[in-house]
């Protein structure tokens, strides 16, 4: 054999770079991702009567409770001339997404051993599916508000106050940070879950509290004026920025700054990376300990 | 003329930690951390046996596999041989990135598919052909690919009438041919199989062979192709590897590597079962096949005597009401015969006893079969039952179906009594 430096296309081998994410393999398997995307889709209200009006009908439930209880009852106030139903709707909208992302990829190895342990392409691309069905979901979700929101602003005299806002146009660059955050700390948890199981009853009702922590149902400077002392808490939380941002865009109403919108930015992007390296870590032994 | 290597495995190990899951992990895993943290090396790492399932460790650690070293040439078809849990499953887990190898490199010119199953992510509610496209697409083709093979994939399944119904309506069948043919139709540098040729009809895996000596013959494919059946390793590989406890004991050509397998001790050693930790009272004690001589031999020619040996320890109470049976498995799990006796008809007192039972002879066709054993009172207790612990073979040795390869010819060969006289 002569001495000529062998060239190898690629090694497998136990070593582990902080970062393996090898985005060209990435792309490569694009097309497996549209198709996850897909099956998603059709799959899910297979033989069901009523199909994707489901996507209507939980976020309109929701806000017609959340309005009955909160505002109707406990008196939290939506603003001067916004209507509560409208706030919450908008609130409810922009969780959910946030909501979709973090469950549905926060079991990504359990539920999907099956497959893990016969076939390898990158692991990433289940998440990144989930993301982008979710994507479609939400889509469907933002339809709804804006229904609602022409009625209430051509129809009734009730939302006088309610203006859209010029930085509506950075509504994708929020969709971006949701889908940030939640894929990264689903990511961590899925990876975490492989072989400590007990983070996965923390999610269940995690994710619940986190909500009433991310102002979904009050507005943010209600809570600072009523509970001062642990108003940080919301505050500082980056979901809260984005529902806030949200609310401010399309209805006018709420906190929003540049320097939030890059405090949540860079945020959700370290989480997002750091969920990116565990679940690299992760992805080339789980199988070994799911 | 220079070898053109395509894949090499250098040092290849992986190490398992047995037994479950729990606080004591955590424990493992924080000292693993410890001393990753001052750049020593893993602790656990040192430790570790190799892996004989049937012998009783000391360590939490087994070596699955330990200082796997081979080449693969171009268009070389290389057959894996092992016993059950010799590591060959290991091997193709960490060949197709599975899972990550523990030591040691896998180095490839070329691109790896693997199938170690059909029909991975296949989706029940989705139609034929949605289903022909995900299976492609997680098997790494792109839908280009699978688009310009679609015909032939569709054609291949010999399912083109259902292509546009759901899976679900398929029949189990009907669903692996269509998985098998996606998998056929891939295209890598590297192909490595699992046994999932044993599936389908025998008219299917008549099919499914061809298709793979064509992949491995004329396309000049590198096929990497893992089985218990020698007659489909001899008639596809050109070299094999034997695998035994994790190591690789034999390298070279395939009928040598077939021999080295039959009779060495690599197929004997699972003729013969210790029970380590018998109950107080009743129990089996161990389990052998014994030959004509009463020697351990887990391999027998089809007209040779085969001898199934129980040794038990039974207690006065369970005299009166106990049974001892077996049954016979074929490698499709399907049961071949069973057979079961009454203590009372064999036994007056308590004690240890010896139970032969002797097979009849020329009955089963070569194969590998299994046995399991129980010794229970029947629907009242069940004392020990032994699943997965003797393994036998029954070698051809020249029965009239010795002319044909890889056909079902079912366990059992019976004496018919056939006559022929002019009409």
């Amino acid at each position: 054999m002569a001495n000529k430096k062998e060239h190898w296309l690629y090694v497998i081998s136990p070593k582990q770079k902080l970062i393996d994410l090898n985005l060209r393999e990435v792309w490569h398997y694009r097309d497996l991702l549209i198709l996850f995307v897909k099956r998603n889709i059709i799959t899910v209200y297979k033989q069901t009567i009523l199909g994707p009006l489901w996507y209507f009908i939980q976020p309109l439930f929701t806000s017609v409770i959340f309005t009955l209880i909160f505002n109707n009852m406990a008196n939290i106030p939506t603003g001067d001339g916004v209507p509560s139903f409208l706030f919450n709707l908008a609130g409810i909208t922009a969780w959910n997404y946030f909501k979709e992302c973090l469950t549905g990829t926060s079991d990504t190895f359990r539920q999907n051993q099956g497959m893990f342990g016969k076939v390898y392409f990158p692991r990433v691309i289940m998440p990144l599916s989930v993301v982008f069905t979710n994507l479609v979901k939400y889509g469907i979700q933002v339809l709804v508000f804006i229904g609602f929101y022409v009625y209430y602003a051509f129809f009734t005299n009730k939302a006088e106050n309610t203006s859209i806002q010029t930085a509506v146009i950075l509504i994708p660059l929020l969709i971006m940070f949701m889908a940030l955050l939640g894929l990264g700390l689903g990511m961590i948890v899925s990876s975490l879950t492989t072989k400590y199981r007990d983070l996965k009853f923390l999610i269940g009702f995690g994710v619940q509290l986190l909500m009433y922590g991310s102002a979904v149902m009050y507005p943010l400077s209600y809570f600072k004026e009523k509970l001062p002392n642990i108003s940080w808490i919301v505050e500082y939380n980056p979901m809260t920025t984005i529902i806030e941002a949200f609310r401010f865009m399309t209805l006018g109403v709420g906190d929003y700054s540049t320097a939030n919108m890059l405090y949540t930015g860079v945020i959700s992007f370290v989480i997002f990376i750091i969920g990116l390296i565990i679940f690299n870590r992760t992805e080339k032994s789980f199988i070994d300990t799911v | 003329m220079e070898k053109d290597v395509i894949l090499k495995v250098e040092n290849l190990s992986k190490q398992y930690r047995l037994g479950l899951v729990g606080t004591g992990t955590l424990g493992h895993d924080l000292n693993r951390w410890w001393h990753r943290v001052r750049g020593k090396e893993d602790p656990y790492l040192k430790i570790g046996e190799s892996n004989d399932r049937s012998a009783k460790g000391e360590s939490e650690y087994v070596w699955a596999l330990k200082n796997i070293n081979f080449e693969v040439e171009r268009g070389e078809v290389l057959g894996i041989i092992g016993k059950n849990g010799a590591g060959k499953s290991t091997l193709l887990k960490i060949l197709s990135k599975v899972t990550a190898p523990t030591i040691g490199e896998i180095k490839t010119k070329g691109r790896i598919a693997s199938l170690l199953e059909v029909g991975t992510g296949f989706h029940p509610e989705m139609t034929g052909k949605e289903n022909v496209f995900l299976n492609g697409a997680i098997l790494g083709m792109t839908k280009k690919e699978i688009q310009s093979k679609l015909n032939e994939i569709v054609e291949f399944s010999g399912c083109e009438r259902y292509i546009d119904t759901p899976v679900k309506r398929y029949s189990s069948g009907m669903t692996v041919r269509l998985a098998f043919a996606v998998a056929a139709h891939l295209d890598p540098d590297i192909l490595v199989i699992d046994e999932v040729l044993a599936v389908g009809d025998a008219e299917f895996q008549k099919k499914a062979i061809g298709k793979m000596q064509d992949i491995s013959n004329s396309d000049g494919r590198t096929v990497l192709f893992v089985s218990h059946n020698m007659a489909a390793i001899k008639s596809l590989c050109t070299r094999a590897i034997v695998l035994q406890h994790g190591t690789s004991v034999f390298e070279g050509n395939t009928n040598e590597a077939v021999d080295f397998y039959l009779k060495s001790d690599v197929a004997n050693d699972i003729a013969h079962y210790i029970n380590e930790t018998p109950n107080e009272g009743s129990d089996i004690l161990e389990v052998s096949m014994r030959d004509k001589d009463n020697n351990i031999s887990g391999l027998f020619g089809f007209d040779d005597q085969i001898t199934l040996q129980v040794k038990l320890k039974i207690t006065e109470d369970i005299i009166q009401y106990g049974s001892l049976g077996f049954r016979i498995k074929d490698q499709n799990e399907r049961t071949v015969f069973s057979s079961e006796i009454d203590l009372i008809k064999f036994v007056e007192k308590d004690g240890v006893y010896s139970s032969n039972i002797e097979f009849p002879k020329s009955v089963l066709l070569p194969s590998e079969y299994r046995v399991i054993i129980g010794y229970h009172v029947p629907n009242k207790e069940k004392i020990r039952s032994l699943f997965d612990i003797i393994n036998f073979r029954i070698e051809e040795t020249g029965t009239i179906f010795h002319k044909y390869k890889g056909v079902d010819f079912g366990c059992v060969m019976l004496d018919c009594k056939w006559s022929m006289k002019p009409d």
